[in-house]
C-alpha cells in the first residue's frame, strides 16, 4: 500500500504529533518499508482462525468492587508539570 | 577475591558462612561502578547514597534477627521502565526525564520484601522501542566486551551492567526479545518467562499483550532464583495467572537424558552469521552428548512473526501512549496557547524519533479502512503461530535457536529502522505465542564476541528450560573461559 504526504500527515494528527519537513520525508520513506514488510502477514492462510485478542486464555477478570484508598496526593501531584491547590492546572478550556 | 564476579548463590553462601558481609557487598558494587561505571553508562540513576544506607540497615536486622530472608542484602539493578517509589522512572525518555513513581511495581516491592538492595535505574531504549539502547534519550549504554559495540536491546542497561560486574543480576522486560537479545550480546543469561507469569503491575506499558518483566543474570541458577523472587499472582494485572507457586532452582537437575529437543531449519537459514551458526551446531552436539534427542523440524514462522509482532506492538504501543499528554506527568512544552497544543507540542518534543514512527505505525494500522488488512489480520497470524508451535510442543520438549542472527553490533551501524527491526527476528515469535525464552551464552566468535542460543520452552514450562539450560552451561562453563574485555 502506497502511504501519501497527506495520509501521513493525517495519522500524525490523529496522534497529536506535529512532523517538521525532514521527519515527513524520512517517515514517509519508513513508514513505506516497514507496511511493504509486514504485509508479509498476508502469506499465512488464517482460514477459520479467529483473532488472538490475548496471550493467555483468561477472560472476563473479576475482583471484589471495593474502593482502596490511595492517599499520597502529594506523591501523585509532585509529577504534575502545572499545579494548583492540590489540582492539574490546564488552560482555559470552556471560552 | 573480586566480589564482583561472584554469582548471587556464591554471594549466598559466603554471606552464610560469614567470609563476606552485605555491607562489604554493596561497597564492593558501589566501587566497581564508581570504576567501570564511566566506561559502559549502564545506569540512568545510580542510587549509591540509599544502598550504603540500606545495606547498614539490613546488617543490623540479619544481626538481631527482624530478616530471615536469604536474599537479604543482595544488590540489584533495575531496568528504568519499571516502576519505583520515591527514585526516578525515566523510560530514558525526555518525555518522563523528571518523572518520580509514587508507588513500587509489583516486582519491586517482592524484592524489597526480601531485603534486596537497589543498586539503580538502569538505561535502555526509550519506552524499550529498539534492539541496540542507541534509542535512550539519556545515554549510550557500551558493551563490556567492545566498547565500540552495542549492548542490544532494549534492556541493553541491564545486560550491559550485569556482564561488567556493577550488578550481580538485573531485571528486565522483553515485549519483542529485549531481554534474550542484549543478554546474547553481552555473555550474559536472559530469561523471558511465559506471558502471565509475571506480574506487569508497574511495569510502563509498551505493547500490553506482550511485555513479560524477566531476569539478566550471570548464570542459569542465579536466574531460576529470581525468577522464584519475580513470579506469581497479582490481583493489579488481570492478565497474570493463578498458579501453585513453583521453587524453579529444584528444576536445575544437570540432567537432560530422555529431553527431546527441536531444532526447526528454517532459523538457521539464510541471514544467519556463519560463526554463529557454527556455535549452534556445536551447542547441539553438546546436548546429544549429554543424553537429549535432537531433531530437526521445520516451524516456518520466523518472518510471518516479525511482521505481525511489528503490527500489533505498534497499534498497542499507539494506545499505550497516548496517555503521555502533558497534563498529570510528564513533559510539558513551553507556550501552549491551548489544551490540543498542549497535547500536541508535549508529545511532539517529549518523545524521540522511534517511538513516534512507532505510535504514528500503530495509529495507522489501527485508523479505518487499515484496520482489517493489518492489525485484524495480524491477530490471526498470531493464531495461527501459536497453533504452529503447539504442534512443535506435542512432540518436543524444547526448541533450540539463536537468540539474534548476528553478534553484537557497531554503534550507528543500523540506521534504517527497518534493518534494525530484522535483528529482533529469532526472538519475537515467542512473545507473540506468550511462551517462556531463555538465552545462555554458547561461545564467542573469532573476534571474541559472545554468542547466545536460545531455548524455548511450552507455556509455564519454565522448568523444562532452565533445566536444558542448567545442564548445558554445567558441561560448558562458558563463565570460566570468556570475561569481557572492555576492548577499546
Amino acid at each position: 500500500m502506497q502511504v501519501s504526504e497527506e495520509q501521513l500527515l493525517h495519522i500524525a494528527n490523529l496522534a497529536c504529533i506535529d512532523l517538521d519537513k525532514n521527519e515527513i520525508d524520512s517517515y514517509l520513506e519508513n513508514l513505506q518499508d516497514i507496511l511493504t514488510f509486514a504485509e508479509k502477514v498476508n502469506g499465512v492462510s488464517t482460514e477459520g482462525l479467529d483473532e488472538t485478542i490475548g496471550a493467555n486464555d483468561k477472560f472476563n477478570v473479576f475482583r471484589k468492587d471495593e474502593i482502596v484508598h490511595f492517599s499520597d496526593t502529594e506523591a501523585l501531584l509532585q509529577n504534575a508539570p502545572s499545579k494548583d491547590r492540590g489540582m492539574f492546572n490546564i488552560p482555559k478550556v470552556i471560552q | 577475591m573480586d566480589i564482583t564476579e561472584l554469582t548471587v548463590h556464591e554471594l549466598q553462601d559466603k554471606i552464610k558462612s560469614k567470609e563476606l558481609t552485605v555491607s562489604e557487598i554493596t561497597e564492593a558494587y558501589l566501587n566497581r561502578i564508581n570504576d567501570k561505571e564511566p566506561e559502559i553508562d549502564a545506569f540512568i540513576t545510580v542510587l549509591k547514597e540509599e544502598a550504603l544506607a540500606k545495606s547498614k540497615e539490613i546488617e543490623e536486622k540479619i544481626g538481631n534477627g527482624e530478616i530471615q530472608s536469604e536474599y537479604a542484602g543482595i544488590p540489584i539493578g533495575i531496568k528504568d521502565n519499571i516502576c519505583t517509589k520515591g527514585v526516578k522512572t525515566t523510560c530514558a525518555s525526555k518525555m518522563l526525564e523528571n518523572f518520580v513513581s509514587p508507588y513500587d511495581a509489583t516486582v519491586v516491592e517482592n524484592l524489597n520484601n526480601e531485603g534486596l538492595i537497589n543498586l539503580g535505574k538502569l538505561n535502555m531504549d526509550e519506552f524499550a522501542m529498539g534492539s541496540s539502547t542507541e534509542n535512550s534519550a539519556i545515554k549510550k549504554t557500551k558493551n563490556p566486551w567492545n566498547l565500540n559495540t552495542v549492548p542490544g536491546g532494549s534492556s541493553g542497561g541491564s545486560a550491559a551492567a550485569v556482564a561488567a560486574g556493577l550488578v550481580p543480576w538485573a531485571l528486565g522486560s522483553d515485549t519483542g526479545g529485549s531481554i534474550r537479545q542484549p543478554a546474547s550480546f553481552c555473555g550474559v543469561v536472559g530469561l523471558k518467562p511465559t506471558y502471565g507469569l509475571v506480574s506487569r503491575y508497574g511495569l510502563v506499558a509498551y505493547a500490553s499483550s506482550l511485555d513479560q518483566i524477566g531476569t539478566l543474570t550471570k548464570d542459569v541458577k542465579d536466574s531460576a532464583m529470581l525468577l522464584n523472587l519475580i513470579a506469581g499472582h497479582d490481583e493489579r494485572d488481570s492478565t497474570s495467572m493463578d498458579k501453585p507457586k513453583i521453587d524453579y532452582t529444584e528444576a536445575l537437575k544437570n540432567d537432560v537424558k530422555g529431553l527431546k529437543i527441536a531444532v526447526p531449519k528454517e532459523f538457521y537459514g539464510e541471514g544467519i552469521n556463519a560463526e554463529v551458526k557454527q556455535k549452534l551446531q556445536e551447542a547441539i552436539e553438546k546436548y546429544k552428548e549429554l543424553g537429549a534427542t535432537v531433531e530437526e523440524v521445520s516451524l516456518d514462522i520466523a518472518e510471518y512473526s516479525l511482521a505481525a509482532y511489528y503490527i500489533i506492538a505498534c497499534a498497542e504501543a499507539s494506545s499505550n501512549l497516548g496517555r503521555f499528554d502533558g497534563i498529570r506527568y510528564g513533559y510539558r512544552a513551553k507556550d501552549c496557547k491551548d489544551l490540543k497544543d498542549i497535547y500536541i507540542k508535549s508529545r511532539s518534543e517529549g518523545f524521540g524519533a522511534e517511538v513516534k514512527r512507532r505510535i504514528i505505525l500503530g495509529t495507522y494500522v489501527l485508523s479505518s479502512g487499515y484496520y482489517d488488512a493489518y492489525y485484524k489480520k495480524a491477530q490471526k497470524v498470531r493464531t495461527a503461530i501459536t497453533n504452529k508451535f503447539e504442534k512443535v510442543f506435542a512432540d518436543y520438549d524444547v526448541i533450540l535457536v539463536p537468540t539474534s542472527p548476528v553478534v553484537a553490533f557497531e554503534f550507528g551501524s543500523k540506521s534504517n529502522p527497518l534493518e534494525m527491526y530484522l535483528s529482533d527476528i529469532c526472538t519475537v515469535s515467542v512473545n507473540v505465542a506468550g511462551l517462556p525464552g531463555i538465552s545462555v551464552p554458547c561461545g564467542v566468535d573469532s573476534n571474541g564476541m559472545p554468542i547466545g542460543m536460545q531455548l524455548i520452552g511450552n507455556k509455564f514450562q519454565e522448568s523444562t528450560i532452565l533445566n536444558a539450560a542448567y545442564t548445558y552451561e554445567q558441561a560448558t562453563n562458558f563463565r570460566a573461559k570468556y570475561k569481557p574485555q572492555f576492548k577499546k
